[in-house]
C-alpha cells in the first residue's frame, strides 16, 4: 500500500495519484458526480464551450470541487483560436490547466499538430499548464515538449471511435523518447484497452465516449478505474517477457562459457 | 435520375396555373450584383443526382450499406431507395448508435426569430410569397431587442434569425444590426435569410453570426424554375452556391435542406446529402447541418401537403443522412408534431426548436405591428415543455455548446 501511495505523476507541479482522466461530455450532467466517484478521478476534462453555457444548466455546477478541471479548447480551428479559448477559460475561473485541441476537420476530428505546437508555445508562455492533444508523431511531440508542454496526449484512435490503441507502435516511441508524461487520449473503448495503455508505460489514460455510451455510466467508470490500476501495477512491477514461438533454452548461445 | 413527371398537385390552384403559363426569365442566369462563384461543386451535385437511379438499388445494396463502418455515396443512395424501407427499424437502430457515439445524449435547443416577412419572390408553396395577401411587418431595432430579450428569458442560448427574402426591405445592414442585438442575449446566432455574396457573409460573421442555413428546396433545376416564378430566389445557381460563399465568408457552419414533397423526395434528399458531403470534403473544417422539412399548409392554401413523404419516408431520409454523415447536425422543425419530433431526437436528430412562432413580433405583447407566419406549426410546446420532455426521454438538453472566436 505504501508503494502505491507514492506512485504519482506530476503535471504543472501538481502530483496526481489517479491515472484516469475522465471526460464530461456526451452524458447527462447529473451523472458526472457519480462517474467521478466511481472513476476515482482527480482530473476531469470539460469543453470551455460547454462551461460557457449559462441559463438553465451550467456544467461547472455539477463537477465536484476537489477535482482538478482540465478545460479543453475544442472549437478552435487554429492556434490563435485555441489561445483565445484558453484565456476565456481562465476568465471563467477554470484554472490554469488547459488541454489544447486544435481541429479543423469536422469528419474525423483529427488534431492539427502544427497549430498545436504553436498554441502550446503561446500558452506555456502565458503560464498555462499545457496538455496538447496530438497525433502521435515524434517530431511534433519533441516540438511540443520544447515549447513548454506539461505532458503529451497522443490519440490511440480517432476520437469517439472506441477502437483501442491503433497507434500503439508510435505511442511506444513517444513513451521511450519523451521525458514528459504520455497520456493516451481518444479511441480507448474498453477497460482492457485502458489496461493495455498503462502496461505500455503510459502515465495516464483519458476516456470519455466509452463511458458516456455505456449502459451504466458510473459502473463503467469503475471498470476503467480497476483496469487502469491493474495496468499500472503490471507496468511498475515489470512484466515477464513474451515468447513468440515454442520454448527456449535459458542460454542457448552462451551456455558453453566455463569461466 | 430526375423524375420529370412528379407534380405535387396540392400546391397548385387556378391562379398559380395561370401564372405558370406566363413567360419567365432564365433562372440559370445571374442577376446584376450576384457574385458568380467559380465552383465545381454544383456540377458534381447535379451529375450525381442525375445518375441516381433508386429503382436499381437492391436489398443486397442496402444490407451492404448497413454493414459498412464508413459509408460511401453509393451506400447513401441505397439507404434512400425504396429497397431500404423494409430495413427502417435496423436503419433507426444503427442511426441511433451513431448519433450517441458522436453526440452522446445531448440535444441542442434553439428557437427561430422571424424579424421580417417582406418578400420579393414568388415561390408558389410559401406563405411569405409576394402575391400572398398576408400582414407584412418588419421589426425595428427596439422591437428586435424586445423579442430577443423575451426569447432569452425562456432560457435558450441559441437563436436563428429569419427574414423573408427581400434584399431591399431587409438589407444586409439591417440583418447585421439584428445579429449584433442577438449577440447581446445569445451565445449562438444563426441565419436563415436570402443568399448573399461572400463579402456580405463576412460582414454578418463580423456582426456575430456563425451559421448559415439555406434551403435549396429542390435540386431539380427545371422543377425549381416552375416553383419559383419570380424574384432573386429564382436564380438556381446563386442559391446552390450560397453555402460555399458563406464558408468563404468565414462562417463556421452551413445548413442544407430540400423541402420534401416539392419534387421526388428521394432524389432531392440524395442531392442534399451529396451537396453537404462534397462541400465538407472541400472545406474539411465546415460544420454541416441538415434540416428535413416537409411541406406544410400556408395561409390561403390549407391543402398543401407533402404527398408521398409520409412518416416512414421522413424517417428514412433522416436516418440515411445520419448513417451517411454521422457527424452532421440534424434539426427537426415544428413542421412536425411532438410525437414525431421526440422520436426523431431519440434516433438521429440533434437539434430541436421550442417556443416557436413563424410570425413577426409574436414573442412579446407590446409589438403592435405583427406579421403573419410562414407556415403552420405542428408543435406548439414551450421551451420548458420541450426541455422536460427531452429529460424524460433520457436526453440532455444543451443550450449552447459553442464559442464565438
Amino acid at each position: 500500500m505504501e508503494q502505491k501511495a507514492q506512485d504519482t505523476f506530476i503535471l504543472g507541479g501538481h502530483a496526481f495519484t489517479s491515472r484516469f482522466i475522465l471526460g464530461s461530455g456526451k452524458y447527462s450532467l447529473d451523472l458526472i458526480k457519480a462517474a467521478v466517484e466511481h472513476a476515482g478521478a482527480q482530473i476531469i476534462t470539460l469543453a470551455v464551450r460547454r462551461a460557457n453555457e449559462g441559463g438553465m444548466a451550467n456544467i461547472l455546477d455539477y463537477i465536484p470541487e476537489h477535482v482538478t478541471l482540465l478545460p479543453n479548447t475544442s472549437g478552435a480551428r487554429n492556434a490563435e483560436e485555441a489561445v483565445r479559448i484558453a484565456r476565456l477559460s481562465r476568465e471563467l475561473g477554470c484554472g490554469d490547466f488547459v488541454k489544447v485541441e486544435v481541429i479543423h476537420d469536422s469528419r474525423y476530428l483529427l488534431p492539427d499538430n502544427y497549430e498545436t505546437v504553436k498554441a502550446t508555445e503561446m500558452l506555456a508562455r502565458e503560464g498555462f499548464v499545457v496538455m496538447p492533444y496530438m497525433y502521435p508523431d515524434l517530431n511534433a511531440a519533441r516540438d511540443m515538449s520544447n515549447a513548454g508542454a506539461a505532458c503529451i496526449m497522443p490519440l490511440g484512435a480517432p476520437i469517439g471511435s472506441n477502437k483501442g490503441i491503433c497507434t500503439k507502435d508510435f505511442i511506444r516511441i513517444l513513451i521511450d523518447e519523451i521525458d514528459l508524461p504520455i497520456i493516451i487520449d481518444a479511441g480507448i473503448g474498453k477497460p482492457s484497452q485502458a489496461c493495455e495503455a498503462m502496461e505500455m508505460g503510459a502515465a495516464a489514460v483519458m476516456a470519455n465516449t466509452a463511458i458516456a455510451t455505456a449502459g451504466d455510466i458510473p459502473a463503467m467508470a469503475g471498470a476503467f478505474r480497476s483496469a487502469i490500476e491493474a495496468g499500472r501495477t503490471a507496468y511498475v512491477t515489470g512484466m515477464g517477457r513474451v515468447i513468440d514461438k515454442g520454448g527456449s533454452a535459458s542460454s542457448p548461445l552462451t551456455g558453453f562459457l566455463q569461466d | 435520375m430526375v423524375n420529370k413527371t412528379y407534380i405535387n398537385e396540392s400546391i397548385l390552384n387556378d391562379d398559380i396555373k395561370e401564372w405558370q403559363k406566363k413567360n419567365r426569365t432564365n433562372h440559370m442566369a445571374y442577376l446584376p450584383g450576384m457574385e458568380a462563384l467559380e465552383s465545381e461543386v454544383q456540377g458534381q451535385v447535379i451529375r450525381a443526382m442525375e445518375s441516381y437511379d433508386y429503382t436499381a438499388c437492391t436489398i443486397k445494396d442496402v444490407s451492404r450499406a448497413l454493414a459498412h463502418e464508413s459509408r460511401t455515396p453509393e451506400d447513401f443512395a441505397a439507404l434512400l431507395s425504396p429497397a431500404a424501407l423494409p430495413y427502417l427499424e435496423e436503419m433507426a437502430q444503427r442511426a441511433r448508435a451513431e448519433t450517441r457515439r458522436y453526440f452522446g445524449n445531448g440535444v441542442q435547443m434553439f428557437t427561430p426569430v422571424y424579424i421580417a416577412n417582406y418578400c420579393e419572390n414568388f415561390c408558389i408553396y410559401c406563405g411569405f410569397n409576394c402575391h400572398n395577401k398576408i400582414r407584412r411587418a418588419m421589426l425595428g431595432g427596439e422591437e428586435i431587442e424586445k423579442e430577443m430579450r423575451a426569447v432569452a428569458g425562456t432560457g435558450l442560448q441559441e437563436v436563428l434569425i429569419l427574414t423573408g427574402e427581400s434584399r431591399s426591405r431587409s438589407d444586409v445592414e439591417y440583418i447585421g444590426r439584428a445579429c449584433k442585438i442577438a449577440g447581446k442575449y445569445f451565445k449562438v446566432v444563426g441565419l436563415e435569410v436570402y443568399p448573399m455574396n461572400t463579402d456580405e457573409y463576412a460582414y454578418l460573421h463580423k456582426c456575430g453570426a456563425d451559421y448559415v442555413t439555406v434551403f435549396q428546396e429542390t435540386y431539380n433545376s427545371e422543377k425549381y424554375e416552375s416553383l419559383h416564378l419570380a424574384g432573386h430566389k429564382r436564380i438556381f445557381p446563386y442559391r446552390l452556391n450560397a453555402q460555399e460563399r458563406a464558408l468563404k465568408g468565414g462562417m463556421r457552419g452551413v445548413g442544407f435542406a430540400a423541402l420534401l414533397g416539392l419534387d421526388d423526395f428521394r432524389t432531392d434528399a440524395f442531392a442534399t446529402g451529396m451537396h453537404a458531403y462534397l462541400l465538407q470534403r472541400k472545406y474539411p473544417h465546415a460544420e454541416i447541418a441538415f434540416s428535413c422539412p416537409r411541406l406544410r399548409p400556408i395561409i390561403h392554401n390549407e391543402k398543401i401537403n407533402p404527398m408521398d413523404v409520409h412518416e416512414p419516408q421522413l424517417l428514412q431520409v433522416v436516418t440515411a443522412y445520419r448513417l451517411f454523415l454521422p457527424f452532421a447536425s440534424i434539426t427537426v422543425s415544428t413542421r412536425e408534431c411532438a410525437r414525431v419530433r421526440d422520436n426523431l431526437v431519440n434516433i438521429a436528430a440533434t437539434k430541436i426548436s421550442a417556443g416557436v412562432s413563424t410570425a413577426i413580433g409574436e414573442h412579446v405583447d407590446e409589438i403592435e405591428e405583427t406579421g403573419d407566419g410562414q407556415f403552420e406549426i405542428s408543435d406548439a410546446r414551450s421551451v420548458r415543455e420541450v426541455y422536460a420532455d427531452l429529460l424524460r426521454l433520457g436526453l440532455q438538453p444543451v443550450m449552447s455548446d459553442y464559442i464565438y472566436v
